[in-house]
């Protein structure tokens, strides 16, 4: 039975050999479709992953399932799930996403991030946010501090060479809603960062969520909110 | 933009008969194939997909709305985590005049089942849901619910059971009821759940034995997946309506339900039900057929995942079965026979079946989510009782993994396989991840 096998597997290799030419091509066909795949879904990974950083009631499963909607609306497929660790208000917690253009089976949490999202930076002090967090890859922290400053911090846990994106979310949500809501003004920052998602399906997102629940003014708000966190240097 | 993507004939192809060097060639092959094989599947994903609608929900969500779909007559219920994804959702629907359905809010899951039971005797569609100390609590109940042949279908979100207190997903509290007469199916991920809600309900209203339709507590009732959902005429046509062929409302008719039976009856009554449950796998692979057909999705008592040459195997039930199929994947790319069985039926258990699939392969590790304390977990014990049965000499380890909600990794799974490869076999079981 296991020879038959391995005859045919050789006699199948064999006729593979005889095409190499033809099958150079297709490797180079491959090349150019995967180097242009890798272009589309930036960080040459088909599977996006982001890690957001909160604590218990800061609304990072919310902010998490916002953009995992917004994928999906794009027809992307999508996985967001929180690290299912005690869920106690005030207490740090951590949220998961991944993003891609094909079905996603895996179930493991994540452990190498392409972006890491801060909703609060006295996490930075107890914990290590940027754990696999390469040189290409972002880190997106809601802060009245400069990139300076916040890197300074960082290197006191550990090293960290990636770029580093302050958003004073909570002063941008003060200003324009007038309540600390840093989970949705953070979006306007992660979107313009990474443009895995569109803006656009963003904001319809919120509204899909938010319209009825909050009502048409506090909405227009936080959408005012989002899209000044977009338009920040 | 497709056509530069070659189909498999064209490999086989003996045009272009060259001579060349195939050293290099040869070295870069397995590289290749993997990364041939990942390009056509994205390819294939993006086009298939291209047009289809998706949504992504919550397991627990996923299951309500199926649920919603069903539109069972009553619901009675008692909150417990992880499970309350299933009843949040399902309430509000309710609330929101969605849905017909009585729900039935009770003291405790003691109450919940034994509600269900009066309403399924009653001739009622009967839908129940609940996790860990809440099955638990069930215990007595779920005998009745089955030796009266009640098609009730329980959503579990399966979860760990105290002491010490533990609110995430394994299998222990699954496994506990596993002897109580219940039809058990396992799911993998949103979908599989939505799909299995509904596969459960025609099968227990089918088969009248109870049925319980089991997603991982946390993994999948509370992770976000892309699933597709059918529309509510093709779920109601599907399902049809409850007729029951006996019921209490029946006046005309009348009958009693789990009365005494002595030593004169119970033994024969008790024998009469296994002959009926010997009949589900066959009854569950029909609907299996037939769900098919409506979704193009392939349902089978066990999904066998690279499975025909497969030299070392992994049987498992659950979340883990996705993050498995990617370390098939990958390994299979570095020319390493492994496969992966994930049991969805698990009682009655398809002992003949997954033996006859295990036929050529040389080892076995069997993954749980549980402990039977005292003994092996129960998987390892059904398959094992199936190989020696059927005269199947394997060499077989026992894995518990990820009690307590523990995290698995790709790389915890290759390692298994590696040692599988590496005939690291042994008699003791272990233990993953502590």
């Amino acid at each position: 039975m296991h020879s038959k096998v391995a005859q045919k597997n050789n006699s199948y290799c064999e006729k593979r050999y005889k095409t190499q030419s033809y099958y150079n091509w297709v490797l180079l066909f491959n090349d150019i479709f995967i180097l242009w795949y890798t272009i589309i879904m930036k960080y040459h990974k088909d599977i996006f992953e982001i890690i957001f950083h909160a604590r218990g009631g800061q609304g990072a499963k919310t902010a998490a399932e916002i953009i995992a909607q917004a994928a999906v609306n794009e027809g992307k497929f999508v996985q967001a799930f929180p690290q299912f660790g005690p869920e106690r208000s005030g207490a740090p917690t951590k949220t998961f996403v991944r993003i891609s253009d094909h079905e996603i089976r895996t179930h493991e949490p994540i452990t190498d991030p392409d972006v890491v999202v801060v909703l609060d930076e006295t996490i930075l002090d107890s914990e290590i946010v940027t754990t696999n967090l390469d040189k290409n890859e972002a880190l997106v922290v809601a802060t009245k501090k400069t990139a300076l400053e916040i890197s300074q911090k960082l290197s006191v846990r550990a090293r960290f060479e990636g770029k580093i994106y302050p958003i004073d979310a909570n002063g941008i949500s003060m200003e324009i809603v007038g309540q600390p809501r840093p989970n949705t003004v953070i979006l306007g920052k992660f979107v313009q960062v990474t443009e895995i998602v569109s803006l656009e399906s963003v904001i319809s997102e919120f509204k899909k969520i938010f319209g009825t629940k909050i009502g048409k003014e506090a909405t227009d708000k936080n959408i005012l909110a989002i899209e000044k966190a977009y338009d920040t240097i | 933009m497709c056509s530069c993507l070659p189909s498999q004939s064209d490999y086989n192809e003996e045009k272009l008969i060259i001579r060349f060097e195939t050293t290099r060639l040869d070295s870069r092959r397995p590289l290749v194939e993997a990364r041939q094989a990942n390009v056509i599947r994205i390819y294939e994903n993006i086009l298939n997909n291209s047009n289809k609608k998706r949504i992504a929900l919550s397991g627990g969500a996923a299951a309500a709305e199926a649920l919603k779909q069903l539109e069972p007559d009553v619901m009675a219920v008692y909150p417990i985590t992880p499970q309350t994804t299933i009843i949040e959702t399902f309430a509000k629907f309710k609330a929101d005049g969605e849905v017909a359905t009585e729900v039935i809010e009770v003291e405790s899951e003691h109450s919940a089942i034994s509600a269900c039971v009066g309403s399924s005797a009653a001739g009622a569609r009967t839908v129940t849901a609940t996790s860990s100390q809440g099955l638990a609590l069930m215990n007595e109940i779920l005998y009745i619910a089955s030796g009266m042949r009640l098609p009730i279908l329980m959503i579990v979100s399966s979860r760990a059971l105290s002491a010490p207190l533990n609110i995430h997903g394994d299998h222990s509290d699954v496994m506990g009821a596993r002897d109580t007469g219940w039809i058990q199916i396992f799911s993998e991920n949103a979908q599989e759940i939505y799909d299995n809600t509904i596969i459960g309900m025609k099968l227990a209203e089918k088969v009248r034995f109870p049925v319980m339709a089991i997603m991982d507590g946390f993994n999948t009732s509370h992770c976000v997946e892309n699933l597709e959902i059918l529309p509510i005429e093709k779920v109601r046509e599907f399902v049809g309506e409850f007729v029951p062929e006996q019921s209490l409302l029946d006046i005309e008719n009348p009958v009693t339900f789990g009365p005494v039976a002595l030593q004169n009856s119970y033994f024969e009554f008790k024998v009469n039900q296994e002959e009926a449950m010997d009949d589900v796998a066959n009854e569950y692979l029909k609907i299996a057929k037939e769900f098919e057909k409506l979704t193009g999705r392939k349902k089978d008592i066990f999904e066998a995942y690279q499975i025909e040459d497969a030299e070392q195997v992994i049987i498992l039930a659950g979340s883990t079965a996705g993050t498995a199929k990617d370390v098939v994947d990958n390994m299979r790319g570095q020319g390493k026979k492994v496969g992966l069985i994930k049991i969805n039926l698990f009682r009655p258990f398809p002992r003949k079946e997954i033996i006859e699939a295990l036929k050529n392969v040389q080892s076995i590790a069997v993954m749980e989510r549980a402990i039977s304390s005292g003994t092996y977990p129960p998987f390892y014990q059904d398959i094992m009782t199936g190989l020696f049965q059927f005269g199947e000499k394997k060499n077989m380890q026992s894995i518990i993994y990820s009690l307590g909600g523990c995290d698995i990794f790709a790389k915890d799974i290759e390692q298994i396989f590696n040692d599988l490869i590496a005939n690291k076999i042994s008699n003791e079981i272990k233990y993953i991840g502590i």
